[in-house]
């Protein structure tokens, strides 16, 4: 007997929502949406009082050395730069200490050290960048001069390091110093959560086979924690890149480009918006506009592709960056 | 005593991949987490070529004292044991070899598989002997070796065409089988196995239970297992471990599985292989 | 080789004596290669760079002798047990140097600002402004009461703007959804990747150009930094409320509403407030959306809305340039109270919240139990 199966009315079941829900919901939506209008206007606002320039300068905005707006010879190139030779210099500082920082926290010290620790690096995430700047400014610059003498005298043989200058002071190398004492807390930070949760199982895997702590870490904690590691250098390397305080202490501006680190003179974009500011003209606003837009372009990219690495590896899934 | 970079013999895989199987001997073990003590005077003569199954109901220190045997225990901080253990007579705790150097001595299969995902199948072999500095020749040899090991393990004919896959991409029995040709691949005297197949399939459990019969020529085994008929199938001599309600666990009784499941000494030992409590 | 301390415990009369091995992490076994290897490196390198190279500095030295050390140590281990031992043992002491070398700048920067700053140090700095300060003055001449005012007021006004919005945005994020929330969530994202400098820049287009530079601006300018940071921590937060505690409330009949300001803000709140006392933190030192905004003054303004204003950092900032001695050191003591202000927030926001947005601290565990006693009541 073939048994129909009679027509059941499908219902839609409607949400029934308190008053009080609804206008709940409308106010959260109008603040989400305000949000949303507020940073959005903020990035077309940018975008366009910034097209002036950009329609002046055209490519050469891109491979002029100068700053003049007023002259209409203005580009970015030694500023742009300068600005990744500053970041550069700084994550080659701190990407391998923080790995190993991070590692010590989460595999070789003692249990109870480790909150107290990991409190430390908020804190030092927390310190202002002026008061590093000034730090670096006073008391690590002439110090770091007598290290980039003897640079200069051994190592020349890298072209980073040769100079004609005698100076050694507001050079490069120093501001990417400072800049790498910021950028060490960010990066540990999440390495270490990163390192923290790689998987008990694979850990005991590997001693029960005979290794070594170090062998145990190499073969478990470290490849699971690659994309912790990259992504924690790319949030480092998007701070280095927009820092504005610590570099325009240090540096004194020079418009040429070149990769001699050890040179009495350096760029980055923030220094220059920041130190050119009031001098200028609407065109030459327009002009720092244009500037911070490139490097506010380049801080976006950086920070999603970190994002996109921490998603994907198998370490990021949990981590918040 | 120094450790030198060992060599393996070319013809080790063709003579079979123990060293040579030892003797295992706990002497009064008793084990503390913290002050909490889990083991009361465990003694326990796991003898060469023969597997040894630890039966017991679930929570009675089983696991902490396979764990004591290769020195895993001591990984969580508060842990603390007394008595002894000895491998062919040497203390391995006090004795002259290094944690490490029992650990390769003393392998370990856990209960749930722990391949290195980020390592193919053919690496994940011989991570063994590259997290221990043993060095093996020539290439030749390496592939020997993975052929040899994971045969041993029942494995070879799935993967022999897909070697470079990562050990992350095999289902949960050919995960367990890996993880058994990886302790394999070390040359252990002794396999340890705690509940290798709880966390599998029927046919991936008979499977290993196949490897087990064929290993223990060469390697002696001592597995964990709450399934007893997995017991009566795979084992030469048993031990029954029971605990009381916040007690420390230990040994009723202990002897050949035959006798312990047809006419054991005591009473609850009978209970327990026929089912009357868990 | 690994020897097993053995400790002696006395068990209950009925049971006999058991020696009880405890494992220790470091012995003396492990200690003396270390202590050994430190000091004949030392000689080592004392020999032959003092004495012997014409290599000069108290940096060189010290680079070289750890070099030394590290040669020797590893040399030492490897005689004794073997070259897996020796690499894992190197492996231990180059991350602990990494370890410690993260505690040795926090100690240097803070040290050393304090150690600039407390000369000038006086009741009178939180109390008098610069308006009758010449450039001959002495140090410890006029204050910076005017620069704390001023960022006491611009944070307070970021924090009223951004606050609420971000709060709610991140309320809307988590609870509401729908279709709205990926634009809102892409653009936050965006947004908090704009450097500083930028945002001060966008503020002074707008704003100064048309209105003049004052504390508002400031203001502005730092709500467009935290803004995007609020909202996502407080999503985080919100986030690691658990579910089941919404499904709780709701199965009792209560509505969205009530669940979201009854169940789950107050699940929450330890966790917003750390990070609103966080942000409050960061926005404190923030120099740079300052620059192009407030317009620095030597005098004290208490209206944020009109003329000229300072802050604290800008303060710093533009002091520290001055030739004179005296007024470095005034900005040096700003510094110092800017420091302390920080750490003091860093250190209440720990307090409040435990260890972050996914660890509960005493008081959240403490009104989770409540909670959890008062529904189930």
């Amino acid at each position: 007997m073939i048994v129909d199966d009679l027509e059941q009315p499908r219902v839609t079941i409607r949400v029934h929502r308190a008053p009080a829900d609804r206008v709940y919901r409308m106010v959260v939506r109008l603040a989400a949406s305000a949000t949303l209008l507020v940073m959005g206007l903020i990035g077309a606002f940018l975008f366009a009082r910034a097209l002036p320039a950009l329609r002046s300068g055209g490519w050469r905005f891109l491979t002029e050395q100068a700053w003049t707006p007023d002259s209409g010879r203005f580009g970015i190139s030694a500023v742009l730069l300068g600005t990744v030779l500053i970041a550069v210099v700084a994550l080659v500082i701190a990407v391998p200490l923080s790995i190993g920082a991070a590692l010590f926290i989460t595999e070789y010290a003692p249990r109870r050290l480790r909150r107290p620790i990991t409190s430390l690096i908020d804190l030092l995430a927390a310190v202002p960048s002026l008061i590093y700047g000034l730090w670096g400014l006073f008391f690590l610059q002439p110090r770091l001069i007598k290290v980039s003498r003897w640079l200069t005298d051994h190592a020349s043989v890298v072209p980073f390091f040769r100079t004609k200058s005698t100076n050694y002071a507001s050079t490069t190398f120093i501001a990417g110093v400072v800049v790498s004492l910021m950028v060490v807390p960010i990066c540990t930070a999440v390495m270490r959560e990163v390192f923290s949760q790689a998987p008990v199982g694979e850990k005991e895997g590997a001693l029960a086979l005979g290794a070594s702590r170090w062998g145990m870490v190499r073969t478990v904690v470290l490849p699971f924690g690659r994309g912790g590691i990259v992504g924690g250098s790319m949030l480092g390397l998007g701070r280095a890149l927009g820092e504005t305080i610590a570099v325009s202490l240090i540096i004194s501006p020079i418009f040429v480009r070149s990769i001699h680190i050890l040179d009495g003179g350096g760029n980055s974009i923030s220094s220059l918006i920041a130190l050119r500011f009031s001098e200028s003209n609407t065109f030459g606003i327009s002009a720092l506009m244009a500037a911070g837009l490139v490097l506010f372009g380049m801080t976006l990219v950086v920070n999603a592709i970190a994002s996109v690495i921490v998603n994907r590896s198998r370490s990021g899934a949990a981590t918040e960056i | 005593m120094s450790a030198t970079v060992q060599t393996l013999p070319a013809t080790s895989s063709r003579r079979g991949l123990g060293i040579a199987p030892a003797r295992l001997t706990a002497r009064a073990v008793s084990a503390w987490f913290g002050d909490h003590k889990v083991l009361e005077r465990v003694s326990l003569d796991m003898a060469p070529r023969r597997v040894t199954a630890l039966i017991g109901p679930s929570g009675c220190g089983k696991s902490t004292f396979l764990r004591i045997l290769n020195r895993m225990h001591e990984l969580v901080p508060s842990a603390s044991l007394a008595g002894t253990v000895e491998l062919d007579g040497l203390d391995i705790y006090r004795g002259p070899r290094s944690t490490t150097e029992t650990r390769k001595r003393i392998g370990m299969v856990f209960q749930k598989p722990n391949p290195f995902p980020a390592m193919s199948v053919a690496d994940n072999v011989l991570s063994g002997l590259k997290l221990s500095r043993m060095k093996l020749s020539s290439r030749a040899e390496r592939r020997e070796l993975v052929e040899h090991a994971l045969g041993r393990a029942g494995l070879w004919n799935e993967v022999k065409s897909r070697l470079e896959t990562p050990g992350g991409a095999l289902s949960g029995g050919q995960q367990q089988r890996l993880c058994i040709a990886r302790a394999l691949a070390v040359r252990p005297q002794v396999l340890l196995m705690d509940e290798p197949c709880s966390a599998l399939d029927p046919t991936s459990t008979r499977r290993i239970e196949d490897t087990i019969a064929e290993i223990s020529e060469e390697v002696t085994v001592v597995i964990v297992t709450h399934n007893m008929q997995q017991a009566q199938r795979v084992s030469h001599d048993c031990a029954f471990f029971l605990a009381g309600e916040n007690e420390p666990g230990y040994i009723v009784e202990s002897g050949t599985t035959e006798k312990m499941f047809s006419e054991p000494d005591d009473t609850r030992t009978l209970d327990y292989v026929r089912g009357r409590f868990g | 080789m690994t020897t097993a301390s053995t400790e002696l415990r006395i068990e209950r009369e009925t049971q006999a004596l058991e020696d009880r091995v405890r494992f220790r992490r470091l012995d003396v076994d492990d200690a003396m290669p270390v202590c050994g290897a430190g000091l004949s490196a030392f000689c080592l390198v004392w020999l032959v760079y003092e004495r012997l190279t014409p290599l000069s500095g108290g940096l060189g030295f010290w680079l070289s002798w750890y070099g030394v050390f590290l040669a020797v140590h590893w040399l030492v281990v490897r005689e004794r047990s073997g070259p897996l031992a020796a690499a894992d043992r190197l492996a231990t002491v180059v991350l602990t140097t990494a370890g410690l070398c993260l505690l040795v700048p926090l100690t240097l920067i803070v040290g050393y600002t304090a150690y600039r700053g407390w000369a000038a140090l006086r009741p009178t700095f939180f109390v008098k402004d610069l308006r009758y300060t010449g450039s001959l003055s002495k140090a410890t001449d006029g204050g910076g009461a005017h620069a704390i005012v001023g960022t006491l007021e611009q944070v307070g006004l970021a924090v009223l703007i951004s606050v609420p919005l971000g709060v709610a945005t991140a309320v809307f994020l988590n609870e509401v959804g729908g279709r709205l929330a990926r634009p809102v969530r892409l653009i936050v994202d965006t947004m908090s990747a704009i450097p500083s400098i930028v945002a001060g820049l966008f503020i002074f287009a707008v704003i100064v150009l048309t209105f003049g530079q004052n504390g508002f601006a400031g203001a502005l300018a730092l709500s467009v930094l935290m803004l995007p940071t609020v909202t996502r921590t407080s999503e985080v937060v919100l986030r690691l409320v658990p579910g089941g505690l919404r499904e709780a409330s709701l199965a009792l009949g209560a509505s969205e509403w009530r669940t979201t300001r009854d169940v789950v803000l107050p699940t929450a709140r330890p966790g917003l407030a750390t990070a609103v006392i966080l942000g409050v933190a960061r926005a404190i030192g923030e120099t740079a959306p300052l620059l192009l905004t407030i317009g620095g003054a030597f005098v004290m303004n208490a209206d944020p809305f009109h003329g000229k204003q300072d802050a604290l950092p800008y303060f710093v900032y533009r002091l520290i340039r001055f030739p004179q001695n005296a007024q470095v050191q005034r900005a040096w003591t700003g510094a110092l109270v800017l420091l302390a202000l920080v750490l003091v927030l860093f250190v209440i926001a720990r307090i409040i919240g435990g260890r972050g947005p996914g660890h509960a601290g005493p008081f959240k565990r403490r009104r989770r139990r409540r909670l959890d006693m008062k529904e189930h009541a």
